[in-house]
């Protein structure tokens, strides 16, 4: 790799392996994604995206190989500083949007500024929420709005800090052709006007026409 | 959103555990609160109550009532002793003071103490306003008196028959407020001060004033005073005279016509100084500390009174009421034992519902430090809360039972706030602590990749 590389390189995966508890290894075939290369990781259930975007995200520590987001090799920060680094460069959602019930909206687009180290800045979670059609909804707790609300929080939430990539795991799973279109037109809207390259893992063939670039996990690798 | 008001939402998130460990938290500092303030206030009252006084002689009987009806002015009096055999013990050269007090009446719960000013030598008294009594039926009266009544010097007060408030009014005899005493001793701020022959002639005669023996009595309290002076000088000479001649006010002015008519002193001493006037009981003060071992003894053998010690019996009293105040102080620690557990358990609980909550908050960049100390947050969070609120239902409390048993009784102040109760705050604290611990722990270890992907 070289250093031109490296520098427009937001994720890189080389040599990984993982081993499950159960004594399962797999092996992971090596990715690199540049800067606004949205990516799309394609596998059948079980095959290992879930346990491949959790390496990418720093909250799986691979038996072996490297992970490089922005720039910097992720296992090798100490653990707390791995959290604040993932708070910072990566943002992610999750097929079940989620919130932290106990605050608003709003709030929860402080913690992630608060949790990553960032200053709360609520001009930024005005504009954030603005650009999603949520303004309104700043005040509300999570029980108070619609699925769709709760998941435009949650891509609220995961742009909030300009990620360099934002990490989606199944987003359209449970939503039907409309939904889905709509979603994956916020998640390249969001990842475009926040300056993040997506990541996507999904076994739903709708997203596929979508995504010039594709790595497969399972089977084909 | 620091980490404690994270913590705080999470507790109005499920208010009904919250208020359980938050209230029994409560309860048990309250209790502990109560404790606290009334066994330090009892004891310090016990203490500053009773300083300077070392022997109070009077009826056979309880020693411990005998020292709460005389200096404490708490329980009703042992009964009367003749004043003669008590001023026989005054003049011992062990006494250096020798107060006589006459119990029997109260205004509105407030007792009136009959007495002479030796008693505001014992007690080291001093004049807010006004001056001493000259003549009978004029009264000294405490800063509470005063305040509570809104009495002021010159008012004219009814006393009635009794120490309770309920009872028959001596409407002949209206007190005379002729000074009011400067605020900072407990008991004596609640007391009604005034010289021994008003007492008597209250419940002595009670038609006319003036007419034959009665003109006698009108020679008041000086008079008896003048009387003891006059005995002590024919009798042995020792030093308690000088003692009585520290009296201030009016005194001198009525000691040398008292010198001067030996005739009328001696009518006056066949009226008032016989063997059928009495006393209730008298408060000693020693010359030095050998009498502490002859004294009572002497009391208690050689005459039909007894003798009590106010550091022997409060210290008894003390003891007794300490069994109460152990078995109770148990129970506010196995209330507060519970409190920890309902806290331990609502975390705990918690955490299988919050565990998503906490994974995404890992997510979005909090270390597993933050985690633990967010749980941590929320146990003292509740326990904290519950030991301020404690501590609000412990002084209430307080006032509430000072409120309701009004009158000379009431020994504690509801909001003077001890620096053991940040102690009582700390303990609250250190609960929260101990039972957040293991969830927190549980929240510190809890792996996302786990959690998120379901399994």
């Amino acid at each position: 790799m070289t250093q031109q590389d490296l520098l427009t390189s937001v994720a890189s995966l080389s040599g990984i392996t993982h081993r499950y508890p159960g004594g399962e290894t797999l092996r992971f075939a090596d990715l690199n994604v540049s800067a606004g290369q949205h990516t799309l990781i394609l596998g059948n259930s079980g095959s290992g995206k879930t346990t491949l975007l959790h390496i990418l995200s720093g909250l799986l520590k691979p038996q072996a190989g490297s992970v490089q987001i922005d720039g910097q090799e992720l296992y090798q920060l100490s653990s707390r500083r791995l959290d604040a680094y993932r708070g910072q460069r990566i943002g992610l959602i999750f097929q079940e949007a989620h919130l932290v019930k106990s605050l608003t909206v709003r709030e929860n687009l402080q913690i992630a500024q608060g949790f990553a180290g960032t200053r709360v800045d609520n001009s930024r979670i005005q504009e954030v929420l603005t650009l999603l059609e949520l303004d309104h909804k700043a005040h509300s707790y999570p029980s108070k709005l619609s699925r769709g609300q709760i998941q435009r929080a949650a891509i609220a939430r995961a742009v909030v800090n300009h990620p360099a990539i934002l990490v989606a795991d199944e987003p359209t799973a449970s939503l039907d052709d409309r939904n889905t279109e709509r979603v994956l037109d916020l998640l390249f809207a969001q990842a475009t006007q926040h300056g993040a390259t997506l990541i996507i893992a999904t076994h739903d063939k709708r997203v596929k026409t979508h995504f010039a670039h594709t790595y497969q996990v399972g089977g084909a690798a | 959103m620091n980490i404690l008001q994270i913590a705080w939402k999470n507790i109005r998130q499920n208010p009904a555990t919250s208020i359980l460990g938050i209230l029994l938290t409560a309860f048990g500092t309250g209790i502990l609160c109560v404790l606290l303030l009334t066994s330090h206030q009892i004891e310090e009252q016990l203490d500053n109550n009773s300083r300077g006084i070392d022997l109070v002689v009077g009826a056979k009987g309880s020693p411990i009532q005998l020292i709460l009806s005389s200096i404490y002015h708490m329980d009703n009096p042992t009964g009367n002793i003749s004043l003669a055999e008590a001023q026989k013990l005054a003049a011992n050269p062990m006494v250096k003071l020798a107060v006589p007090l006459s119990l029997g009446d109260n205004y509105r719960g407030h007792r009136i103490v009959g007495t002479d000013s030796t008693f505001l030598q014992l007690y080291g008294l001093e004049f807010d306003g006004g001056r001493l009594w000259q003549t009978d039926f004029e009264a000294v009266i405490g800063a509470e008196v005063a305040r509570k009544h809104g009495l002021k010097i010159g008012d004219t007060i009814y006393g009635a028959h009794g120490l309770s408030s309920e009872g028959h009014t001596h409407d002949e005899h209206p007190y005379t407020i002729t000074g009011i005493l400067k605020p900072g001793h407990q008991v004596v701020d609640r007391l009604i001060i005034s010289n021994l022959a008003s007492i008597w002639r209250m419940h002595g005669d009670h038609t006319n004033d003036e007419p034959h023996d009665h003109a006698a009595e009108q020679g008041h309290e000086h008079d008896v005073e003048g009387v003891e002076e006059h005995e002590h000088h024919h009798g042995e000479h020792h030093d308690h005279d000088h003692a009585e001649n520290h009296e201030p006010a009016g005194t001198d002015g009525h000691q040398s016509p008292a010198a001067e008519h030996p005739a009328l002193v001696k009518s006056m001493m066949g009226d008032i100084g016989s063997g059928e006037r009495e006393i209730t009981s008298m408060l000693i003060q020693y010359r030095n500390p050998a009498a502490i071992g002859m004294f009572p003894r002497l009391v208690n053998q050689h005459s039909s009174m007894q003798a009590a010690s106010p550091a022997l019996e409060s210290a008894r009293l003390f003891s007794l009421l300490g069994i109460g105040i152990d078995s109770l102080q148990v129970l506010a620690y196995v209330i507060m034992f519970m409190a920890a557990l309902s806290v331990f358990i609502s975390l705990y609980n918690a955490l299988k519902s919050r565990k998503y909550d906490l994974a995404v908050m890992r997510t979005l960049g909090a270390s597993q430090g933050k985690l633990f100390g967010i749980v941590i947050a929320e146990g003292i969070l509740l326990t904290f809360v519950g030991a301020i609120a404690g501590i609000v239902v412990g002084h209430t409390a307080l006032y509430i039972i000072g409120a309701s048993t009004d009158g000379t009784t009431t020994f504690v102040e509801a909001f003077a706030l001890l620096p053991q109760e940040a102690g009582l705050i700390a303990i609250g604290v250190a609960i929260g602590f101990v039972a957040a611990v293991i969830p927190a722990a549980k929240a510190y270890r809890t792996s996302i990749s786990h959690t998120l992907a379901g399994n």
